[in-house]
């Protein structure tokens, strides 16, 4: 019974539409390079030229979310460097395990 | 650790709980954070509230874990061959990688026709068209407006959940396996070498290609899986609560927002998963 006691008591903004159509852009952007990237994987041939681009495109789409979708880029400036400046090692991380990955091919066969 | 600080970015979340059960229902709710001093937590560093600053730090956490995963893929993917025949004559084996396009090509309700990475695609389609209606969720928690924030959780929810049902079913696929199988030669359960024919995929042994093909799909989807599901427990929570009226008596509309990251970190995850699994 206390449910139904919520009068909403809040001011209710009106839409910006600008900014809602900012979101739909930014959902735009990021089906075109979904699909793009569908494209390419049915008409290039299979090899490091196509897998730079894939992996680009995916940043590419990942800095999308980040900055559009959850707003990391209007946090204060701390914030936004203690999340993105500790991603550096990951960068270490695929150098040392890639080649470690091409030494136990070359091992292998 | 982890999931401590997971379980801090709710912090009000529990707070609120208890307002709202029945004895206390009509005791007057304390605004705990507007009285506090600078000294008592009452400030805000870094000018995020303590929820949101404690969901960032998880994701942070949560991006590492998904991104060792992905790179282990990376590397164990470089250290076979990839297979580099012709796509009509593709058969798989232990021996080299499989050509994800080859592997992913089932449609439901359409047995035996060749749709490449289709349905994988529609499922891509639906976790970003879902990350959309929650971040219009999410500004509609901005302005305060209910009746917004209910029709766009509605629609991440639904999104969520019917995602949640293609992976099921591709993942009930890739067990069971295609009409012919694969012959493989390969160690079984009681150390002997075996040749046979395999359908399907478990952990030991699969029909498309090396054991840790099916290992890492398994685990990385399998754990990505896990995040969507708490992800729509969360949005079923935050759906409820807005609607009737929890969020307007509390004031502000921040667990919509703090919901709305960790969604969208879930949509983050899958961009990468969709690249390194069925496109390289």
């Amino acid at each position: 019974m206390e449910i139904q006691d919520t009068k909403s008591t809040l001011q209710v903004t009106p839409r910006n539409e600008d900014k809602i159509k900012k979101i739909w852009k930014t959902a735009l952007i990021l089906l075109a390079i979904t699909v793009s990237e569908f494209i390419m994987a049915f008409t290039m041939d299979r090899g490091i030229l196509l897998y730079t681009l894939f992996i680009l495109l995916t940043i590419w789409k990942a800095k999308y979310i980040m900055m559009e979708f959850m707003h990391l880029g209007d946090e204060a400036k701390p914030l936004f460097y203690s999340i993105i400046v500790p991603l550096i090692f990951l960068i270490w991380l695929v150098i040392a395990l890639v080649k470690e990955g091409s030494d136990i091919f070359l091992m292998r066969w | 650790m982890v999931v401590f600080v997971f379980i801090s970015a709710f912090k009000s979340l529990k707070i609120n709980l208890v307002h709202y059960s029945p004895m206390s229902a009509h005791s007057t709710v304390i605004e705990a954070s507007t009285k506090r001093g600078v000294w008592g937590g009452g400030n805000e560093p870094l000018k995020a509230s303590y929820g949101k600053l404690m969901m960032w730090f998880f994701l942070l956490s949560d991006i590492f874990t998904f991104a060792a995963f992905l790179i282990s893929y990376l590397a164990i993917r470089v250290s076979y061959p990839a297979y580099a025949g012709a796509a009509e004559t593709f058969t798989g084996s232990n021996e080299y990688w499989p050509v994800p396009e080859l592997v992913f090509e089932a449609l439901p309700f359409l047995h035996g026709v060749h749709a490449p990475l289709i349905f994988v695609g529609i499922m891509t389609f639906i976790l970003i068209a879902s990350s959309v209606t929650m971040v219009l969720a999410v500004e509609a928690g901005h302005r305060n407006d209910r009746n917004d924030v209910v029709k766009w959780m509605l629609w991440t929810l639904l999104g969520g959940i019917t995602f949640l049902s293609c992976q099921a079913w591709e993942w009930s696929h890739f067990i069971h396996g295609t009409d012919g199988g694969s012959m493989l030669t390969y160690v079984n359960g009681l150390g002997q070498n075996v040749s046979e024919t395999v359908f399907g995929a478990n952990l030991m042994v699969n029909e498309y290609g090396p054991a840790s093909f099916a290992q890492l799909f398994f685990f990385i989807t399998g754990f990505h899986g896990f995040h969507v599901t708490i992800g729509v427990f969360l949005l079923f929570l935050c759906f409820y609560q807005a609607a009737v009226g929890i969020y307007d008596k509390r004031g502000h509309y921040e667990m919509v927002e703090k919901i709305g990251l960790y969604w969208h970190f879930v949509d983050l995850v899958w961009v990468f998963v969709f690249t390194l699994f069925y496109l390289i």
